[in-house]
């Protein structure tokens, strides 16, 4: 008999790291304020009480430190997770995540592996100051050797950190940082997950279909819902998978609904959507009525918390999108 | 100098002046002229067995330098990182590791690949462009050589920190008992990767030797450049010990790289390793130092030539005979023989192969991308692939 309970993605996420950690020694948590703090949004919360402060590090103040050692770590023969504290401090640690962490399978043949979870929450609406609201993931599926997710809810919190952490290679570990607190899910435990690497048609629809992952999954049901108001019957697909990206259910959705909208905070400028606008667009050809649009982030740097709901996609400029997809 | 600000004494004053030999603080157990000296905490008896088999290392290693450059030169490798002048800082450095201890390289440690029992051959791929490490890092626990500047010296001090976790430190038994030794120039010292490894070790007490050839130059920049202090002084600001030691004497190196690795060994954490010597050649195969050094030094530095002084050393005491200088010419002579052969010999990677080992398993879109290009190389009449 399974039993479920009521979890947020904060929670998701807590509980999915303690599961991995009691399933493999060998996996390690590291990062800034990870330990006694339990990380600045509490994912780590108790960790270190329970698994001790070799398994759960808390770190000097430098990222590029956090992901090179995870690297001689992981060359060990561990799977250290790293926690890096907002989107925007990832930066310092670009040169070894793309130089090394991303090349070291590569460059060893296949010898030496880099099974490290690199845990970056992303995204806005939260209010925060310069730097806390980025949403960085173009600049890591661009890079050949890297894997990437973005979860979107506490179910799949749970499951995908703990499939990403058994991972061989490494994955960005992309979580919207505003939903950590927001909805609660029933978690069953004794569920078989999707396979990591996958994407899910979140709401059947037949008359276009929107593609979001991470923060805007919410954004772009809520604009299906409204839409349905107005008698547009709209498909919602999480893509949970940057890179790879998995376009065998795109494809088939806009087969069908002749009309895809790709909704991202990030901006839109070389982002995720010119990618899937692309991809569609070589397979998709004759079964599209409109060209694939894009909903993002302006080509401007992230903006002062005060009009940041402006500047991210919303729920109307996602029915714009819509819209002017239809009226195409 | 000056002390423009009022903020106390000049460096000269701290640091004493600009020191060409190495100041002070630098371990010698063999001078330039071969004279074997002694030091209070750094000495240690050789054997002549052990004499012959540092000077054997840094003859072979010297030889696979000289033959790789040669290589370059008449079009075999595209590339060549050069360690001419540096043979006893890697030499002392590569004899002092236990096969448990772990090292990351930079793209010059070839004389201490070969300590670990590398194939040279197998350090040329890299150069010659048919692989980027052609050895597993686990065979002989000697890391990929790294292109990055000070990247390694991060990686370095997390395999130190998951060492302390497998229980490998400090237990007290010599077969157990490990370190990692990380390899880095003096160029590397301004990079903030290494600084970060300093402060990790320190805050976490590895077992890692910071060891940094300080040859003097970063391409065409000199050691001026990096630093207004003795590069091993900095570890004091890090927190843990730090030692300028006479790159160019096999012996001391030995001795003090030693010592460091059995502090590491023995849980007492990282040492900074300054081994003071010069970059008698180019900084690869296609740079030009005549474009920004003086041949004075060169000259000054090759009176310092780390073989010459241990021959000196040995031939007055007797510790060699002609004998031995003809089977260890031989030895070489069959060394490069094994090198020109064997990199012309090496195959051209299928180009198929790039989409290998990306990921531990392909994925489906990389497959696709594979597929794709097969089925156009595929389209060309004759196509015999």
């Amino acid at each position: 008999m399974s039993t479920t309970q009521k979890i947020t993605l904060a929670k998701g996420l807590n509980m999915g790291l303690r599961k991995a950690m009691e399933d493999d020694p060998k996996v390690l948590i590291m990062g800034e304020d990870v330990g006694k703090l339990g990380g600045v949004f509490r994912i780590t919360d108790g960790l270190q009480k329970d698994f001790g402060e070799d398994r759960v590090i808390d770190s000097p103040l430098a990222e590029s430190g956090i992901v090179g050692t995870a690297v001689g770590m992981a060359l060990r023969g561990y799977r250290p997770v790293v926690e890096i504290q907002f989107d925007g401090f990832v930066y310092p640690a670009y040169d070894q995540i793309v130089c090394q962490v991303a090349k070291m399978t590569f460059r060893s043949q296949g010898r030496s592996k880099m099974p490290m979870v690199i845990r970056i929450p992303f995204g806005g609406g939260i209010g925060a100051v310069e730097h806390h609201s980025e949403s960085p993931e173009a600049q890591f599926a661009h890079t050949p050797g890297l894997k990437v997710v973005a979860c979107s809810n506490p179910i799949d919190g749970y499951w995908m950190i703990q499939q990403a952490i058994a991972c061989d290679d490494p994955v960005i570990f992309l979580e919207p940082k505003r939903q950590y607190h927001a909805d609660k899910a029933e978690l069953d435990e004794s569920a078989t997950p999707d396979p990591l690497f996958t994407s899910r048609t979140v709401r059947a629809g037949s008359d276009a279909t929107l593609l979001a992952y991470g923060p805007t999954v919410k954004t772009a049901l809520k604009a299906a819902e409204a839409a349905a108001t107005e008698g547009k019957n709209i498909e919602v697909i999480d893509l949970r998978t940057l890179s790879p990206l998995d376009m065998a259910p795109v494809f088939e959705s806009v087969r069908r609904t002749g009309r895809a909208v790709v909704v991202h905070e990030a901006h839109v400028n070389l982002g995720m959507g010119a990618e899937l606008s692309a991809r569609i667009t070589e397979e998709c050809f004759y079964s599209l009525e409109a060209p694939v649009l894009r909903v993002g982030g302006f080509d401007t740097p992230y903006p002062p918390s005060r009009i940041e709901e402006e500047w991210l996609p919303d729920l109307d400029r996602v029915l714009d999108a819509v819209d002017r997809s239809m009226e195409f | 100098m000056s002390d423009p600000g009022g903020f106390g004494p000049d460096l000269v004053e701290v640091f004493g002046p600009s020191q060409q030999d190495g100041g002070p603080e630098l371990v010698q157990l063999l001078t330039p002229e071969g004279e074997r000296v002694h030091h209070d905490e750094f000495d240690h008896d050789f054997s002549a067995e052990e004499l012959r088999g540092f000077h054997r290392d840094m003859v072979l290693t010297r030889r696979i330098d000289t033959e790789a450059t040669a290589l370059q030169r008449h079009g075999e490798l595209g590339i060549w990182a050069q360690l001419l002048g540096q043979e006893a800082a890697q030499i002392g450095a590569g004899r002092a590791l236990r096969p448990q201890d772990y090292v990351f390289p930079t793209y010059r440690e070839h004389g201490v690949a070969y300590c670990r029992g590398i194939d040279p051959l197998d350090l040329l791929g890299l150069f010659r462009g048919v692989d980027q490490g052609a050895w597993d890092p686990k065979d002989n626990n000697f890391g990929l050589y790294t292109i990055v500047i000070g990247a390694q010296v991060l990686h370095a001090t997390g395999y130190a920190m998951g060492m302390q976790r497998d229980g490998v430190v400090g237990t007290g038994d010599p077969d157990r008992d490990a370190a990692v030794i990380a390899h880095f120039g003096d160029g590397a010292s301004s990079q903030g990767d290494v600084n970060e490894g300093f402060i990790f070790a320190a805050s976490y007490n590895a077992p890692v030797v910071f060891f940094c050839q300080n040859n003097q130059w970063a391409i065409s920049e000199p050691i001026e450049r990096q630093t207004r202090i003795p590069l091993y002084q900095r570890a004091l600001g890090f927190g843990f010990p730090g030692v300028r030691v006479d790159g160019n004497d096999v012996l001391a190196t030995y001795a003090v790289t030693q010592a460091a690795l059995q502090r590491a060994r023995d849980g007492q954490g990282p040492t900074l390793v300054e081994a003071y010597t010069y970059r008698m050649g180019a900084h690869t195969t296609t740079d030009d130092p005549t474009r920004y050094r003086m041949s004075d030094d060169l000259e000054h530095w090759k009176l310092k030539d780390p073989i010459a002084r241990l021959e000196v050393y040995m031939r007055r005491n007797g510790l060699v005979d002609d004998q031995y200088f003809a089977d260890l010419k031989a030895e070489a002579d069959e060394l490069g023989h094994h090198l020109r052969e064997g990199c012309k010999a090496l195959p051209d990677p299928q180009p198929m192969s790039v989409f290998d080992h990306v990921y531990t398993e392909m994925t489906d879109e990389l497959a696709a991308q594979r597929d794709g290009y097969r089925a156009y190389l595929d389209s060309f009449e004759g196509a015999g692939h």
